[in-house]
């Protein structure tokens, strides 16, 4: 690999992570925070490279045959990945892969949920609450949450969230069961947004053995994807 | 040839260049049609499972690239800025306590293990003892405060975790050096070869930064690769039946960090969510995964050379499972 091909290889990186960054396809692969690394790192790749153009332009007919090392090539990789083919955020087969993740986000207190009717909470939020609060602190409440469809263990289908704490390969699902007014024959990975109220009713989580709330649907109406579909 | 050129490896030179088709053009070809193909070559992948493969990889990438990026241009101002006699300064005299204050020097490193390699590199180039360099490569990126703040957040109901990490790394760390000062062989380490002998300092930077990018993110896509591969074949209910055997798990989850190459910025979230396992074999996890992984192994292989990974690694993943599972007794 020599140095006009190390540039171009370069350029071609920072310019997918700016590309990446500056509009929101890096959500589908990252935290929202790191936005403002990820810009600087791509600047700073676009600017070695342009000074190996430079260099190189200023020393014409002189060798350009360093050889440095062939690995470097295996870059064109994320750069393909990243320009051309922008795979979506983690959906319904992930989320089936990997056992239901509320142990880890256990919060320690419950205030109120927020006004309005319905309360509009994330599926985490609500989760937690049946599970470690015994849904005592959503009471009577009416509330909206949205997520993605996957099939559940028996076929019917389930609500599910991916969070995120740094990058997709630690994402992990929120799951939760639908009753009531539930949905039927959606396909995986259609996004929607439930309206419902608490039940007692749980099941288990056949990965992990971890407990999946429930929640009693009064309606549910199909919805654009978030701009951040992670959590 | 001026003094400016870099030196030419295998002896070959060509003063005038000739026309034949490069690299680069074969490159610019293979876009092209890329580009023109662009629907089938998404088809191809679109099952789930390879889809699911594409975005954990491209994601591995898209989180470790500031911290590569971080890390080169760090190990860039070591290697051309700052002077060899600062580290001899800096350090004490003695190797074998130079280790213990490198390891304390991670400290200072906010980054995961990706920005750690090269800079390790850039030290023993300088003539910092390459104990101190790698005593400094395995504690960076577990006891720094962004780390153990992770840390602390996703334990919260068990703040003794992050006394145990941070502990634990800090021992391996130091043991790994002092044992590379009794076995290790100057002659396993081969660092690649830089061409900036009478470079101007700032050509001489960009070249090193070009370099290092080139070389460690190739090797870092390696293992990203492995990595997503690990993620989507192997589900989590083959690792949920070893959970109550007490030896078994923590064999399990020190394995599984070598597999999952997940950052150490957000290690402590996975291992928070398996659940079912001690918090033993969880540690375990914790110490093993930012000190040896697929994409680490990659890098060190690339960086420091093949026979020094294939020595290295497999010695600091056994005594990291050991001194996990002894930390573990005494603090949790």
């Amino acid at each position: 690999m020599n140095r006009q091909a190390q540039g171009v290889v370069l350029l071609l990186l920072g310019g997918a992570v700016l590309k990446a960054s500056l509009t929101d396809v890096y959500l589908r692969y990252v935290k929202e925070g790191l936005q403002p690394f990820l810009i600087a790192a791509g600047a700073v790749l676009v600017v070695t490279a342009v000074f190996t153009f430079v260099h190189d332009l200023r020393q014409q007919k002189q060798s350009s045959h360093e050889h440095g090392p062939a690995v470097g090539w295996l870059l064109v990789l994320p750069v393909l990945g990243l320009l051309l083919v922008a795979p979506p955020a983690l959906g319904a087969f992930a989320a089936g892969q990997a056992g239901t993740a509320l142990s880890s986000q256990a919060i320690s207190d419950y205030p109120p949920l927020p006004p309005g009717d319905p309360a509009k909470i994330s599926i985490l939020e609500y989760a937690s609450r049946a599970v470690h609060d015994n849904g005592t602190s959503i009471g009577g409440r009416t509330v909206r949450m949205s997520g993605f469809v996957i099939p559940g263990p028996d076929g019917e289908p389930m609500l599910a969230r991916m969070i995120l704490s740094c990058c997709a390969a630690d994402g992990r699902p929120i799951k939760l069961g639908m009753t009531g007014n539930a949905p039927v024959d959606l396909p995986a990975d259609t996004w929607i947004e439930v309206t419902g109220g608490y039940t007692a009713k749980a099941g288990t989580d056949p990965v992990n053995g971890e407990r999946i709330p429930y929640v009693d649907v009064h309606t549910w109406t199909p919805i654009e994807a978030p701009r951040n579909q992670y959590q | 040839m001026s003094p400016q050129t870099e030196a030419v490896h295998d002896g070959q030179t060509s003063p005038t260049r000739t026309r034949r088709i490069g690299s680069v053009e074969v490159l610019a070809v293979v876009l092209v049609l890329l580009v023109v193909f662009r629907g089938p070559v998404s088809a191809a992948i679109s099952s789930p499972r390879l889809q699911t493969w594409t975005t954990v990889f491209v994601s591995v990438m898209v989180q470790a690239v500031p911290f590569l990026v971080f890390g080169v241009v760090l190990s860039a101002v070591i290697a051309v800025f700052v002077p060899a006699s600062f580290w001899a300064r800096a350090l004490p005299r003695h190797p074998a306590l130079a280790v213990p204050v490198a390891s304390a020097a991670g400290v200072v490193l906010p980054g995961c293990e990706c920005g750690a390699v090269p800079i390790a590199g850039s030290l023993i180039r300088r003539g910092v003892t390459p104990a101190a360099a790698l005593a400094f490569l395995l504690a960076a990126p577990s006891i720094n405060p962004i780390v153990l703040t992770a840390t602390a957040v996703a334990f919260p109901a068990n703040p003794e975790m992050v006394l145990g990490r941070g502990v634990a790394s800090l021992i391996v760390a130091m043991i790994m050096g002092w044992l590379w000062l009794r076995l290790g062989k100057t002659e396993w380490i081969r660092l690649p070869h830089r061409h900036d002998d009478g470079a101007t300092k700032l050509v001489a930077f960009w070249a090193a930064v070009r370099h290092d990018v080139v070389h460690a993110g190739g090797f870092l896509v390696l293992g990203a690769m492995a990595a997503a591969t690990i993620n989507v074949v192997v589900p989590e209910r083959w690792l949920l039946t070893l959970a109550d055997k007490p030896v078994l798990s923590v064999l399990a989850l020190a394995l599984l960090a070598v597999l999952l190459s997940i950052c150490s910025e957000a290690d402590a979230f996975v291992a928070a969510s398996l659940s079912q396992f001690s918090l033993t074999a969880r540690l375990a996890f914790l110490v093993v995964g930012p000190m040896v992984d697929l994409k680490l192994v990659s890098m060190q292989a690339g960086v420091f050379g093949r026979r020094f990974a294939a020595r290295f690694s497999p010695a600091t993943f056994i005594v990291a499972v050991l001194v996990a599972v002894g930390v573990a007794a005494v603090v949790l």
